[in-house]
């Protein structure tokens, strides 16, 4: 009996230690993109091209974490001034075959606007951001292997299910152990050459939340690369379903332009 | 007693926050058409703009103020100032007040731009003012919608949202009337100012427009009713020679979802005449049943596509008009360039518009754009067939602050 309660206890230590590589890439996932039960952020994203020429798009971000992994997005951007108070939205889905919903809002024409789903590699406002480095990409999207540990991170290679739908061939991560963000991914393109690297530049603990405060992108192939600082970042401020409709597109609230 | 209530409404009033936002450009814009027109000038463009906007965000209310000052070389009217035609050196585009008088309702008072329904570049049940002459004349499309002086009201009840906007005055689009373009008159082509009778008696002569939408499994449905006028003239009145704008009323429904990766949308309205439901009179418009039928999708990466089919089907007559529109748009170079193309073709009027652009953003304040305006048909009664003497292309720098 005794022997049995010690194997048993073994068994549950080896499980506390070891995280299976599923575990790792949801705690990622979790950490990375669901902190808090809501959060907002004001982004400055500075994108230099490969000739050196700057431009710098200003945003406040607010998100909302639906339940079974949905969330909603509410962007208001404030600069450069030919998009200022343009809104862009996300109802974002992760179940297979779904496709998330966006609206962009045009203030000269108080237009809302649904946008064709489309290809979630297309650049986020002209950065070297994705689609999907904003949102999150669906986990069940990628076969993952655990390729190293060390005692701080882990490493994981990630190969895309349907390898047409992308502009890479695989990619790898490395998350730290301590906070599960991801901080560095590494794509590399058809012929296997890397050609894209999203770095977390910095991270500081906020609300209890280890939070990416500058992340950055460089496009390898191209030259030129993006960073966003992230600043007046809170969780939990109690954001409502009801922001994230299109009464609130047509009229920002308080939350966005404060 | 009082001194101590009216201390601390002062104080609690500062307890709320403020915030102002300002922007703006100036655009500077020259058209020319691409052949000569008997009846107009050359230029369709060459003016210089400046617009100023403020929003200031209070905890209770936004206040929103947009005006451009403008020099226009083209215009016949260069000195006094008309609000209403957007006329000389000012044009208000908005001035409005907004707030929210219990939680589910918003209130918007003042000079205000509406938009609603599905349509690209096609209107149904969108009654709001459209500016004809600076869209045909190469103008930024934002220009396409202008200002209304309304009261508009949203409720947001659980089952549904609703819309009502009242306008006291009758605000007619921005219509073609010789200035700038050249127009079919009913005998020939002409660039004489067209002579209208607008309606324009505040609180009679006025204008509601109403909206009810929800949404059901990711299909946006929208009911909607209009009262009011013909926007642009499309009656006659014999005894004066003047154009008028009939009495109009329009019923009409919407739906707009996502469909195999794309966005699909139906929108369909009756055009009820209401100064002529039988259909006798020749000087006022009958009435109609449109539709509108679009899709849109990513064809690939930056390049997306569009096509609607649309329908005016006149029961008194038994006349269809249709009209096919395409729309392609490509961004390049991180964005910063797009490319686009337009086109209208109606195989029963033989006639057709196209709108090609080029827009490039130097750096995030210029921004250099090229457009054209081509149209073209087998006649000149037709609705682009009479504009194919005002074939233009226009150049515009902006500077965005």
């Amino acid at each position: 009996m005794k022997k049995w309660i010690a194997a048993l206890l073994t068994l549950a230590s080896i499980n506390t230690f070891a995280l299976t590589v599923d575990e790792i890439v949801t705690k990622a996932n979790e950490a990375a993109y669901y902190a808090g039960n809501d959060g907002q952020a004001d982004v400055k994203m500075t994108i230099t091209d490969a000739g050196g020429g700057e431009r710098v798009r200003e945003f406040r971000i607010l998100r909302l974490n639906t339940g079974e992994g949905t969330q909603k997005f509410y962007v208001y951007f404030t600069a450069p001034a030919d998009v200022a108070r343009q809104v862009f939205m996300v109802w974002k889905e992760v179940a297979q075959g779904k496709d998330d919903s966006r609206w962009l809002f045009l203030p000269a024409l108080n237009l809302v606007k649904p946008i064709a789903p489309g290809d979630k590699r297309t650049s986020f406002v002209g950065s070297d951001f994705v689609y999907e480095d904003v949102s999150g990409r669906a986990l069940w999207e990628d076969t993952h292997e655990l390729i190293e540990e060390t005692d701080t991170q882990y490493l994981i290679k990630n190969t895309p299910n349907d390898p047409g739908a992308v502009d890479f061939s695989e990619y790898t991560v490395l998350i730290d152990k301590q906070t599960f963000l991801p901080v560095k991914a590494e794509y590399l393109d058809k012929n296997g050459k890397l050609f894209r690297r999203v770095e977390a530049v910095k991270i500081e603990t906020v609300q209890g939340h280890p939070t990416v405060i500058e992340s950055r992108v460089d496009d390898l192939a191209r030259g030129g690369h993006t960073v966003n600082s992230f600043s007046n970042i809170q969780y939990d401020t109690g954001l409502t379903d009801m922001i994230f409709t299109e009464r609130f597109l047509r009229r920002p609230p308080r939350e966005a332009t404060r | 007693m009082k001194k101590l209530i009216l201390t601390a409404i002062l104080i609690s009033s500062f307890s709320f926050a403020a915030d102002i936002e300002t922007s703006g450009f100036v655009d500077a814009r020259y058209g020319i058409r691409t052949q000569s027109d008997p009846n107009s000038d050359q230029e369709t463009l060459n003016e210089v703009r400046l617009q100023l906007s403020s929003i200031w965000y209070h905890d209770l209310f936004t206040l929103t103020a947009r005006s451009d000052f403008l020099y226009d070389g083209v215009a016949n009217n260069h000195d006094r100032i008309d609000l209403e035609t957007g006329g000389g050196p000012v044009d208000l585009r908005e001035f409005n007040i907004l707030f929210t008088p219990v939680d589910w309702a918003d209130v918007k008072i003042g000079r205000q731009i509406l938009t609603w329904g599905t349509g690209d570049l096609l209107f149904i049940n969108d009654l709001f003012s459209k500016d004809w002459k600076s869209f045909f004349s190469g103008r930024d499309e934002e220009y396409l919608k202008a200002p209304s002086d309304a009261l508009f009201m949203s409720f947001f009840p659980s089952f549904a949202n609703i819309d009502v906007a009242y306008m006291p005055r009758f605000d007619a689009d921005r219509f073609i009337d010789g200035e700038r373009l050249s127009y079919w008159n009913g005998t020939g082509l002409t660039g004489a100012d067209l002579q209208t009778d607008k309606p324009d008696n505040g609180f009679s002569d006025d204008e509601i427009a109403a909206r009810v939408y929800r949404t059901f499994k990711g299909v946006e449905v929208a009911v909607y009713l209009y009262d009011g006028f013909w926007k642009t003239p499309q009656g006659f009145d014999p005894l004066s020679g003047k154009k008028t704008f009939p009495k109009l009323s329009v019923y009409g429904v919407s739906a707009r979802g996502a469909l195999a990766g794309g966005i699909a949308s139906f929108e369909t309205g009756y055009y009820a005449s209401r100064d002529d439901r039988d259909g006798t009179n020749p000087n006022i418009p009958d009435s109609q049943i449109r539709l509108l039928a679009g899709y849109e999708h990513e064809i690939v990466k930056n390049l997306t596509g569009s096509a609607q089919y649309y329908l005016e089907h006149t029961p008194d007559t038994d006349d269809n008009r249709h009209v096919l529109t395409f729309r392609l748009t490509q961004k390049l170079m991180n964005q910063n360039l797009t490319l686009g193309l337009f086109t209208y073709w109606s195989p029963s009027d033989q006639d057709g518009y196209l709108r090609p652009s080029a827009a490039y953003k130097l750096s995030d304040r210029w921004k250099l754009e090229a457009r054209g305006n081509f149209f073209f048909g087998q006649n000149n009664h037709t609705f682009f067939g009479q504009f194919a003497d005002n074939n233009n292309v226009s150049l515009a720098a902006r500077y965005s602050f």
